[in-house]
């Protein structure tokens, strides 16, 4: 047996210990697939920079997911309060400078704008936090509940219609030495979370919390404190995320991007984040990201050249939903094996 | 169970009817760490063998192998005189070896009849439930055993030692030939402990064997007939009981001599006490408890089950609210609403239960040691300092001898006297004045359970003050200079280990 074990030491890496060197060889054989499969099509200058600045959006978002997923609980209010912080910023915006506003000139209001979403944003995740921590409500009903509470609020103001506007287009599409925005938005918020969780008190207690809540009380670690701070990042992340969705489509409205919460919450799960608590890293996570950018444009482009119609973006849907069930499974056995092997 | 032995005997096979288990050659190691080294035994038919050993000898081990939970790593294995070269635990249960682990594997909202049998019924593959049959099966089970059981109460309404009665019954409706019970008689009572002495003894004259794994050495020296002592994962001494006393029974274990000596204190009594208790009322709880504890005491608390022992430590850690009375800290008054307060008046807690509320278990050992001090341990910028969290992790893995080979592994690969060790490091890092044990040594082995003596007793020496809560009366006559005896939520009475010994205690502690 322990020859057997020898021989497999490649394949028990890639199923085992180093879930990191794991997600990572997954997302090169991704890249590498595609590029064989699609040719320069996938693998161009053009292709990249259309991903790049695709993934920040969701990318970001999976920030908020992650970090309430290590305490054990979710955030499946993200996407209802990043439109919410983005309908703020743009009736803001709207209101106060451009054709029919006050006139205010742009300088001091799309900073106003801007710090307007995070204060949305800030309050949406107290929210939250209150919810989870002081009433005791399960994190996955409460900010249902919140969630679907933002998305009428943002109905409620807007009356339905996107609120248009193309100030932050320079966000959006804007780049700084060749890297557009969005992905040094990404790539900050990837560094704040990893030296958040690793290098300070507040991170340890977030996985002590998400690993044995009972045992975090008994050692002094205070939930509520611990909790609220949580949800309100999350809530603080959904923000930023909302501006970046007004940066780029020009316009907010209360149902864009509904489709990202099963997507963040696959990413997570992908990238090692356990859904019970405790466990998982921004290394994880990031990779996790780069190789659902790659799957949904190269499946998007794989079924566009074998169908010849767009219906494609239907089948993404379903490849979430699959991918989720099959990520799930595969932890499931992989763990078993753990186990067994220890 | 009596027609299959006397079937076995007339097979004519006196090997068979004898032994039931003979393992030779034994290894077994975890990645890497050597658990068993070249372990040999045989089990008789029909006697009561015992298996002592401190944590991490590698009795658990041992167990989960001959139970098929564990694979071998060399050696074998043969039951009934079958060789079996990998053994499953469906295979181990076809030969009648059963495990009674100390939490008995019951369904707690089930009849005590249900548990009993409805095992067999789902074996059986019955797509409905013939509830006569049902109780029928259990009341014979129960019958053989010659007690007392209520069977359509609830297991989760019944007391701990009639739910191991209920698990053996389970064990006997399943031809259990061999049944091994892990700290059968940790949760007991002195008269419980007799009954169940009474069932082995009658089960014994029908042929079955019982392998017990126990630290309470009185108790093993008085019911085994064969010993079977582990010292790091060897058999260092196997033989019949009457062959040891306590004394060697602990040589064999520890390889040491060990010799307890008793704590002496003499209070300063210009300094004002450490903590001063008065007339401290929780509802339901607790009604006027006061006391007081100096620096450089060990004061112990016990009283049975629900005397408000463990309610006092929760009330004193800021975890039960205090509806009435005074509690003072160094002479000032100190309101204790929560956690944080207490934690704030240098007060640390060792929980009853380490496994749900003192340990992080799928979390590094040295996790969880620093979850106290994180937020001191930081260098540039404010960040946590690595350098100085491996360096405390690693200072009190080396001061509590916490053996492990990397101290980045989950703490739930520790024997239960280490990962005692990481709590009490786990507070020790964060330097309280007053520490609240509560069963400090609970489920921990004999060597272990010294060194903890010897640490509680070095604590304080130090100056540190001590609450030890715990129902080991040896235990509490060894390290404590003052013991508090509760009942019904009340402190009934103050003694003093020097006027009193065992027995007189251990009457006053079941008195009414």
């Amino acid at each position: 047996m322990q020859a057997t074990q020898k021989h497999n030491s490649f394949m028990n890496r890639l199923m085992g210990e180093n879930q990191t060197l794991r997600l990572f060889i997954i997302t090169v054989v991704i890249f590498v697939g595609f590029s064989l499969v699609l040719g320069d099509k996938f693998f161009s200058i053009r292709n990249l920079q259309s991903m790049a600045v695709q993934f920040p959006e969701f990318g970001i978002l999976a920030f908020a997911i992650m970090i309430t997923m290590l305490t054990g609980g979710i955030d499946l209010s993200i996407v209802g309060a990043a439109n919410l912080s983005a309908i703020a910023a743009a009736l803001v915006l709207t209101r106060l400078s451009g054709d029919g506003g006050a006139g205010m000139p742009l300088e001091v209001t799309i900073p106003l704008a801007m710090v307007v979403a995070l204060i949305v944003a800030s309050l949406c995740g107290l929210l939250n936090g209150f919810l989870v921590s002081k009433v005791g409500i399960v994190p996955i009903l409460a900010t249902l509940g919140t969630g679907s509470l933002y998305t009428g609020l943002s109905y409620v103001i807007t009356g339905g219609p996107a609120i248009t506007t193309t100030q932050l287009a320079f966000i959006g599409n804007g780049s700084i030495a060749g890297l557009p925005i969005p992905v040094i938005v990404f790539v900050v918020l990837a560094i704040i979370f990893a030296v958040m969780l690793n290098r300070t008190s507040f991170g340890f207690n977030v996985y002590m919390l998400g690993t044995n809540a009972r045992a975090a009380l008994f050692s002094g670690i205070s939930d509520v404190k611990v909790l609220v701070r949580t949800y309100w990042l999350a809530g603080l992340v959904a923000g930023i995320a909302g501006i970046i969705f007004l940066a780029r489509a020009n316009s907010a409205k209360p149902d864009y991007g509904a489709s990202f919460i099963l997507l963040t919450v696959l990413i997570a799960i992908l990238g090692g984040v356990s859904y019970t608590g405790g466990f998982g890293t921004v290394s994880g996570l990031v990779l996790s990201v780069l190789s659902i950018q790659f799957l949904s444009t190269g499946l998007n482009m794989l079924m566009l050249q074998l169908s010849g119609s767009s219906a494609a973006i239907f089948f993404r849907q379903f490849a979430w939903g699959a991918l989720l069930l099959l990520v799930m499974v595969v932890n499931y056995y992989v763990e078993q094996r753990r186990q067994r092997a220890t | 169970m009596a027609v299959q032995l006397n079937r076995l005997l007339a097979q004519g096979n006196p090997y068979m009817a004898e032994e039931i288990i003979r393992l030779t050659g034994i290894h077994k190691a975890f990645a890497g760490v050597r658990a068993l080294q070249d372990v040999s035994l045989t089990l008789e038919r029909g006697k009561v063998h015992c298996l002592v050993g401190e944590n991490g000898c590698g009795k658990s081990t041992l167990i989960k192998i001959i139970a098929g939970v564990y694979q071998r790593d060399s050696g074998s294995v043969q039951i009934n005189g079958k060789e079996y070269a990998h053994l499953h635990p469906i295979d181990a249960i076809r030969e009648g070896i059963q495990v009674i682990y100390q939490d008995f594997s019951l369904f707690p909202n089930l009849t005590v009849a249900e548990n009993i049998a409805l095992n067999e019924q789902l074996a059986e593959g019955r797509r409905f439930v013939n509830w006569r049959h049902v109780r029928q099966v259990a009341q014979d089970a129960v019958n053989q055993l010659e007690v007392h059981l209520p069977l359509d109460v609830r297991v989760e309404e019944m007391s701990v030692a009639n739910k191991q009665l209920i698990a053996i019954a389970k064990a006997l409706r399943q031809n259990a030939q061999l049944i091994i019970m892990d700290e059968p008689t940790s949760a007991l009572t002195e008269r419980e402990i007799r009954t169940l002495f009474t069932v082995i003894h009658k089960l014994q004259q029908r042929g079955i064997a019982f392998l017990f794994v126990s630290h309470k050495l009185n108790e093993v020296l008085e019911i085994s007939e064969a010993i079977i002592v582990m010292r790091n994962g060897q058999v260092v001494s196997t033989g019949p009981a009457d062959e040891y006393n306590t004394t060697r029974l602990v040589f064999e274990m520890t390889g040491q001599s060990i010799a307890e000596k008793s704590y002496d204190f003499t209070p300063d009594l210009t300094q004002p006490a450490l903590l001063r208790v008065e007339n401290l009322t929780v509802p339901g709880a607790l009604h006027d408890v006061s006391f007081e504890l100096r620096r450089g005491e060990i004061v112990g608390v016990t009283g049975l089950l629900g005397s408000g022992r463990t309610e006092l430590a929760l009330a004193l850690f800021g975890m039960l609210p205090i509806a009435g009375g005074h509690i003072e800290i160094d002479g000032k008054p100190a309101k204790i609403r929560s956690v944080q307060d207490a934690i704030a008046h240098g007060i640390g807690y060792v929980p009853e239960d380490r496994l749900t509320e003192g340990l992080f278990l799928e979390q590094a050992i040295g996790r969880n040691i620093v979850v106290r001090t994180i937020d001191k341990l930081r260098g540039a910028m404010g960040l946590t300092d690595p350098a100085q969290v491996t360096q405390q992790v690693n200072d009190w893995v080396a001061s509590l001898r916490i053996k492990t080979s990397n101290p980045a592994l989950p703490v739930k690969t520790l024997s239960g006297g280490n990962q005692q060790r990481v709590v009490v490091a786990k507070w020790l890092a964060s330097n309280p004045h007053l520490m609240i044990l509560n069963g400090p040594t609970m489920g921990v082995d004999i060597g272990s359970k010294n060194e903890l003596h010897e640490l509680i007793k070095r604590l304080a020496g130090e100056g540190m003050g001590l609450l030890v809560i715990s129902d080991d009366i040896p235990e509490l006559l060894q390290i404590c200079n003052r013991i508090l005896l509760m009942r019904n939520g009340a402190v009934v009475e103050e003694i003093l280990p020097r006027e009193t010994d065992e027995n007189a205690l251990a009457a006053k502690l079941i008195e009414d």
